[in-house]
């Protein structure tokens, strides 16, 4: 790719994954959301794979890693669900802790770690989708 | 006190036609950018006709009040363009247009009088639904009234997802987890060590 | 009810795609305009006359909102389309790596 191309990507990449992270957050108060958020965070990752190539980055080391976030993600969604029937009324997906006044930033209980966990288990399957369909191409052209 | 109910009822479905017309012209243009991506002659111009659909769905999202659905349809649209832009690039880009043999003739005949029996059972299905806009769906009432408090959210559509149908939200991120395993077997090279 | 049969023919169009092309990425295209065309309608059956979109501001309340059922289901439904799509992706590069082509009655009378 070519300067621009690599030097533009140098400076916009930091700027899309703290507004994916943004999205994340800030789900409960504004639109977006887990689900929109993971595919802009997904988005910056593979903005910097395309303009860079893969001499800069080691891909299948980064598909090792992005496997294990998104495997770790969905257990810890599930044991948060599970966790409603400890408390309270015994009922699978309770939201369980307090929530607060509507539209403050901490509020609305459990929904808030819902977005962000599931945000990165969205993020790391379709970093992981693309890497195996990058590495695949790359390893038959040899 | 009439008087302004019929002007609030007027302008109501003056506001009503005015939206099926903006809808009815985008999608519109959907169906002649779908009609384009099948007969093109090129992959690779087929496939971004297809992101003419999807781009215009966004916009479709955007008239008929749904913020969240146009954040995500845009940016899936965005990485499905770059998957089958992908895919088409490595390979042979054109199909070469052969003339429809006997078995092609079949299969057009078959699907022109597919495609007129459901058109038909569909005009009638669609006289029992009610007009555009008139919002009598049962549950939606139960659904936003109390729901900023009963889940603390000020997003109802996060609050509905993950609160009142937390089930649906497990089962599709255990979809998604599903079909990232299914690529990664589908890709593998054998004999690696 | 123009609006939902115009929605309706989008699906038709998908499907005489799906029906009567021999090449794979093209099936798999129209297979994504019909799942575009089920977006489109539920979002369609949830709107309501004069209704804002359904974000609440303790502020100043507001009577009618759109639906917002209809719209959690389209949510969940674009990324299983996503991950649908992924998946046929990878199939067909596979299938072209390993017979040449893309075309479904060469590759069903060749027999790898």
């Amino acid at each position: 790719m070519t300067v621009i191309v690599k030097k533009t990507t140098q400076l916009i990449a930091g700027m899309v994954f703290l507004y994916a992270i943004y999205i994340i957050i800030h789900g409960h108060l504004t639109p977006g959301g887990g689900f929109a958020g993971g595919v802009v965070l997904a988005g910056s990752f593979i903005l910097l794979i395309l303009a860079f190539g893969s001499d800069f980055v080691n891909l299948t080391r980064e598909e090792s890693g992005s496997t294990m976030y998104e495997n770790l993600a969905i257990l810890v969604v599930v044991l948060l669900s599970v966790s409603g029937l400890l408390m309270g009324v015994r009922v699978f997906f309770l939201n369980w802790l307090p929530k607060g006044n509507v539209g403050e930033l901490v509020s609305a209980g459990i929904l808030p770690l819902y977005n962000i966990f599931v945000g990165i288990e969205v993020a790391s399957s379709i970093l992981t989708i693309f890497l195996a369909l990058v590495i695949f191409k790359e390893e038959l052209s040899e | 006190m009439c008087r302004f109910d019929n002007y609030v009822a007027d302008y109501d479905i003056n506001k009503r036609s005015l939206m099926e017309i903006a809808i009815s012209i985008i999608t519109g243009l959907m169906i002649v950018g779908a009609l384009y991506a099948i007969h093109a002659k090129d992959l690779l111009s087929a496939v971004i006709a297809c992101g003419i659909v999807g781009y215009g769905l966004v916009i479709c999202f955007l008239l008929l009040k749904a913020p969240d659905l146009a954040i995500v349809q845009i940016v899936v649209e965005t990485i499905t363009l770059i998957i089958m832009v992908a895919v088409v690039l490595d390979s042979s880009r054109d199909e070469p247009y052969t003339r429809p043999d006997t078995q092609g003739y079949i299969s057009i005949a078959t699907s022109i009088l597919i495609l007129v029996v459901l058109f038909y059972f569909f005009k009638i299905s669609i006289e029992s639904l009610d007009a555009f806009g008139a919002g009598s769906l049962r549950m939606a009432g139960p659904y936003i009234e109390g729901a900023a408090e009963k889940t603390g959210s000020a997003n109802l559509v996060t609050g509905v997802v993950f609160d009142f149908r937390g089930y649906d939200t497990l089962g599709e991120a255990t979809v998604l987890v599903t079909a990232v395993l299914g690529v990664l077997t589908i890709l593998r090279i054998k004999g690696k060590k | 009810m123009i609006v939902y049969l115009l929605c309706f023919i989008l699906f038709l169009v998908g499907l005489y795609g799906l029906i009567t092309r021999r090449n794979l990425v093209k099936i798999a295209i129209s297979l994504s305009v019909m799942e575009f065309s089920t977006f489109l309608l539920l979002a369609l059956v949830g709107y309501v006359d004069g209704g804002v979109a359904p974000i609440v501001d303790p502020a100043n309340p507001v009577q009618k909102y759109v639906d917002p059922l209809p719209q959690a289901m389209v949510l969940t439904a674009i990324v299983i389309g996503l991950a649908t799509t992924a998946m046929l992706m990878a199939i067909i590069i596979r299938l072209y790596r390993k017979y040449g082509t893309f075309d479904i009655r060469e590759i069903k009378s060749l027999k790898g």
